[in-house]
């Protein structure tokens, strides 16, 4: 970082351990902050002129609360993910993958999808990448899905809205899931049906990528979180606000009984019909939990909430769209038919443990 | 004149990236040719695999992510 040069950008050059400290000094005051949000939001509620014990002051009460304590956690977890993912790469990840067997290389490749720096974006030339350097498609697999399942954004949300619990849940099947499909598909020797001019492509054939990996200052590292938070803001901020305002509402106006009936873990058909449906929904983790946590506050099942939640995160369409570039319809179909069997697993066994 | 190609399939990062080059350009006065390379195949065999990915005649400088503005003036300039 040669940033001297720049006159407009002189006052970030401050030295190492003023970082340190304004870090160290914005991490105490998020935390003072933080845990008087309560009595803040119901404050506010207060000023407002609603009935506190109505439906209307009900649900402004939720949502009060629910946005800005979701965008604080956003704000320290999105900063400490960008630090912890620059000292990854998807260079050093398919290093790290390449020739490694089936089975240990799965669960590596699940780890280091959630680790790696990734835009959903480059899925294409991550995919031939990977695959030309010698890691086994099933490895690849297990990396592509657990990189969009497995994200700080979803597991965010988790732990702001329904509780740290089921935060540690999605995490733990979520990479599971990532592992055994990945592994199956390994299995099942696939490579045939990969796109004709994938195959074609050979380790010699693809140019080595000389990039030099500069090394980086720890304060590179904080600028790299302060870039992660902005960019996840400017994506998401609208979809967490319109996601716990319907979050608001749902939890404020639908009747409890209503969901039980239908997302209730006695209706078996609620956890293919939640797959189903979220195949073509596609919207990041941000929108969709907010609407996840008020639907388990009104008695929908855990099972069936979190099936629902894994199919619109992990099988959306416009990734398939993406991946029909470099995959054969045959091989896409495999992929939802084993990814959604895990999802509908993991829905199935929570339905009948919790 | 250099020749600059900006590897990225069309996503607004890409699109930033390839107006950051244009703009380096303009302002140190240099005579450059930006093509964008949209083709998941192309970007592949250039050794990119984290877009967006910036070569200057012929040569990968860059890969993953928007560029630092200070190490892009050096590349243009070098």
């Amino acid at each position: 970082m040669s940033s001297e040069t720049h006159p407009a950008l002189l006052h970030r050059e401050w030295p190492p351990i003023v970082w340190h400290l304004a870090v160290a000094v914005l991490v105490g005051v998020w935390y003072a902050v933080y845990k008087q949000l309560m009595p803040l939001s119901e404050w506010l509620v207060s000023l407002l002129p609603v009935d506190r014990n109505s439906h209307p002051g009900d649900a402004l009460a939720f949502f009060f609360y629910d946005v800005p304590k979701v965008l604080m956690l956003l704000t320290l977890i999105v900063f400490a993910m960008g630090v912890v993912r620059s000292f990854f790469s998807p260079e050093k990840t398919r290093a790290a993958l390449s020739g490694k067997r089936e089975g240990i290389g799965n669960a590596m490749a699940a780890g280091l999808g959630v680790l790696t720096p990734f835009c959903s974006c480059s899925a294409v030339p991550l995919f031939i990448g990977f695959v030309s350097a010698g890691v086994p498609l099933g490895v690849t697999f297990s990396f592509l899905i657990a990189a969009p399942m497995v994200n700080e954004v979803a597991l965010i949300l988790l732990i702001g809205l329904v509780g740290w619990q089921v935060a540690v849940t999605y995490l733990v099947f979520g990479l599971g899931i990532a592992i055994l499909a990945g592994f199956v598909i390994g299995k099942l020797k696939l490579e045939g049906w990969l796109q004709d001019w994938v195959q074609e492509i050979h380790l010699g054939a693809v140019s080595q990528n000389g990039l030099d990996d500069e090394p980086l200052t720890m304060v590179d590292r904080y600028r790299l979180g302060i870039a992660a938070v902005r960019e996840i803001f400017a994506k998401v901020w609208i979809w967490i606000i319109l996601g716990i305002a319907l979050g608001a509402l749902i939890h404020g106006y639908v009747p409890e009984d209503l969901m039980v009936r239908i997302m209730g873990a006695d209706a078996w058909w609620s956890v293919p019909a939640a797959v189903v449906m979220g195949i073509p929904m596609y919207t990041n983790a941000a929108g969709i939990i907010p609407i996840v946590e008020a639907l388990l506050g009104k008695g929908a099942a855990l099972g069936t909430v979190l099936a629902f939640m894994m199919s619109v995160i992990a099988l959306s369409l416009p990734e398939m769209i993406i991946l029909r570039q470099v995959l054969t319809l045959r091989l896409i179909a495999v992929f939802i038919g084993v990814v959604g069997t895990g999802i509908l697993m993991v829905g199935f066994l929570f339905n009948i443990l919790f | 004149m250099k020749s600059i190609k900006v590897y990225g399939p069309g996503c607004k990062r890409c699109e930033t990236t390839a107006e950051m080059v244009r703009n380096a350009a303009n302002a140190l006065g240099l005579d450059v040719e930006v093509e964008k390379v949209t083709d998941p195949r192309e970007i592949a065999m250039a050794g990119v695999i984290s877009t967006p990915g910036i070569s200057v005649d012929g040569k990968l400088v860059h890969a993953g992510g928007l560029p630092d503005a200070s190490k892009l003036e050096g590349w243009l300039k070098s």
